[in-house]
């Protein structure tokens, strides 16, 4: 089994799944309480990558982080890097791609939340912050949960977007699914067999507990 | 419930921590004298024991070898992919690398000259060896497994080897195509073709020389596959580069390459 690859999916996933945990759960929020009309916009485009193809998403951030696009130049001016085939490109990358893995499952529970409930504390004059702290995020944990568990899974997994932006680099961007496509090229069957098995493992592992959690709520 | 939420955010920041922690050594590792190698695929085996003399020797310097066909790595070194130094499986995409300045020119490198062969499975019915290039038109063939030669030397070199010889459209249809040389044979290992066209190093190297029969295309019946390399502009690692260059470049790294089935320029 590669090791080392094991390693950087988890990190990659780890890192993901933070930031997904802190951009999302607001963004999820503001959807589940915004009566705003052009709301629907705002969610088509969290969804998009669930349905966009790996590599309609890869080649588009390969185009943006490249050293000929102002986001890739301005990250080396201030990095001294590029971000083209690095770990923080793919970070980025990883975000976009389980950003909807994470957001709709957030936005679901907030959305199942009694609103009278989250009404009631403002009219308490409980503020929004401290709303969202004591009365949403408690009532909803199943929900955040779960979009945790599939953000990082869904992460763990990624391949073609990978493929797209990473560039295959041991230790850097080499995760486990580019080192299972590895190993089978190089007719390393058993090596990738192994590592297949452990994310197998993995997956079927991250859906029980998402169901056994939802289950408990209901 | 107020509880596991103090739990939780007791320990997403620890979490946070430890993985940062670790980043930062994985960083570390990789500037502390690390050659990091694009490698075309047809040096997979070739390469992993050429690295593995080269450490022998220079036991400070780390090498990271990723495997790829070279179009695919023009086009990632052209973002600027951070590797030090590239082994293509042809000349030219090196020498478009130092033309548009990503690469040193005076790095330029040839190390050694390629060559095809056609592949069949050990227990296939085809006689490869007697039928030469026809051995591709053989009725059991229903897939010939080629690298892509849209952006893999050895695709391109196996396609004008078929139009050479003369059989390249009554198979046309019958070509699939693998991201590189070591795809098209790991489709042919795996079942997935019949036969392919692949280079005789990986019809040599250890993981495949046991389970295949090949026959040699003629070496004049394509354009000379001359290998070259160089090093990239923003190597962080000059000297280890280099090292590594002249040490393929020398009577050792030859030998390694001879055994794998490769000739060398003038020969």
């Amino acid at each position: 089994m590669d090791f080392e690859a094991v390693w950087v999916s988890m990190q990659l996933a780890w890192w993901t799944t933070v930031t997904l945990f802190v951009l999302g759960l607001p963004l999820a929020y503001w959807l589940a309480v915004t009566r705003w009309r052009l709301k629907f916009l705002i969610e088509a485009i969290v969804v998009l990558p669930m349905i966009l193809p790996p590599t309609v998403l890869g080649f588009y951030i390969l185009i943006a982080v490249g050293p000929l696009s102002p986001l890739g130049q301005t990250y080396e001016a201030m990095v001294g890097r590029s971000l083209a085939f690095s770990f923080q490109g793919l970070w980025l990358a990883s975000v976009l791609y389980s950003l909807p893995f994470a957001v709709r499952p957030f936005t679901t529970a907030f959305a199942g939340v009694d609103r009278h409930l989250v009404e009631a504390s403002w009219c308490l004059g409980v503020s929004r912050l401290r709303t969202f702290l004591r009365v949403a995020f408690p009532l909803s944990w199943a929900g955040i949960l779960t979009g945790v568990i599939l953000s990082f899974a869904h992460t763990l997994g990624e391949f073609g977007v990978v493929l797209m932006v990473g560039g295959n680099i041991p230790g850097v961007t080499r995760t486990v699914s580019i080192s299972i496509y590895d190993e089978v090229q190089a007719v390393n069957y058993s090596k990738a067999a192994m590592t297949s098995l452990v994310l197998l493992a993995f997956s079927f592992l991250a859906l029980s507990v998402t169901h056994l959690v939802n289950r408990k709520t209901l | 419930m107020w509880n596991r939420l103090k739990k939780i955010c007791v320990a997403f920041p620890t979490l946070a921590a430890f993985a940062f922690a670790d980043c930062a050594h994985l960083a570390r590792a990789a500037e502390q004298g690390t050659v990091r190698v694009a490698s075309a695929a047809d040096l997979r085996f070739t390469m992993d024991e050429i690295v593995e003399a080269f450490r022998r020797e220079r036991p400070a310097v780390d090498v990271l070898v990723t495997y790829g066909s070279s179009g695919n790595f023009y086009a990632q070194l052209s973002n600027r992919a951070p590797f030090d130094i590239f082994f293509s499986a042809d000349v030219d995409y090196p020498r478009r690398l130092i033309r548009q300045g990503l690469a040193l020119a005076d790095s330029e490198f040839l190390y050694a000259v390629g060559r095809l062969v056609i592949w069949v499975p050990r227990n296939s019915p085809i006689e490869v060896e007697k039928l030469g290039m026809q051995a591709l038109r053989s009725p059991s063939v229903r897939r010939i497994a080629i690298a892509n030669p849209r952006h893999a030397p050895y695709g391109r070199a196996a396609e004008a080897a078929m139009k050479s010889l003369g059989v390249f459209d009554q198979v046309k249809d019958q070509l699939v195509l693998g991201d590189s040389v070591m795809q098209a044979a790991q489709f042919v290992d795996s079942g997935g073709a019949e036969i392919g066209i692949i280079s005789h190093s990986l019809a040599l190297a250890p993981a495949l020389w046991d389970k295949g029969r090949f026959w040699e295309v003629p070496i004049d019946a394509y354009p000379r596959q001359e290998q070259g390399g160089v090093i990239l502009s923003w190597a962080k690692e000059r000297p280890a580069a280099d090292a590594l260059r002249y040490f393929v470049l020398s009577e050792g790294g030859k030998a390694i390459l001879r055994r794998h089935g490769f000739r060398f320029q003038g020969e």
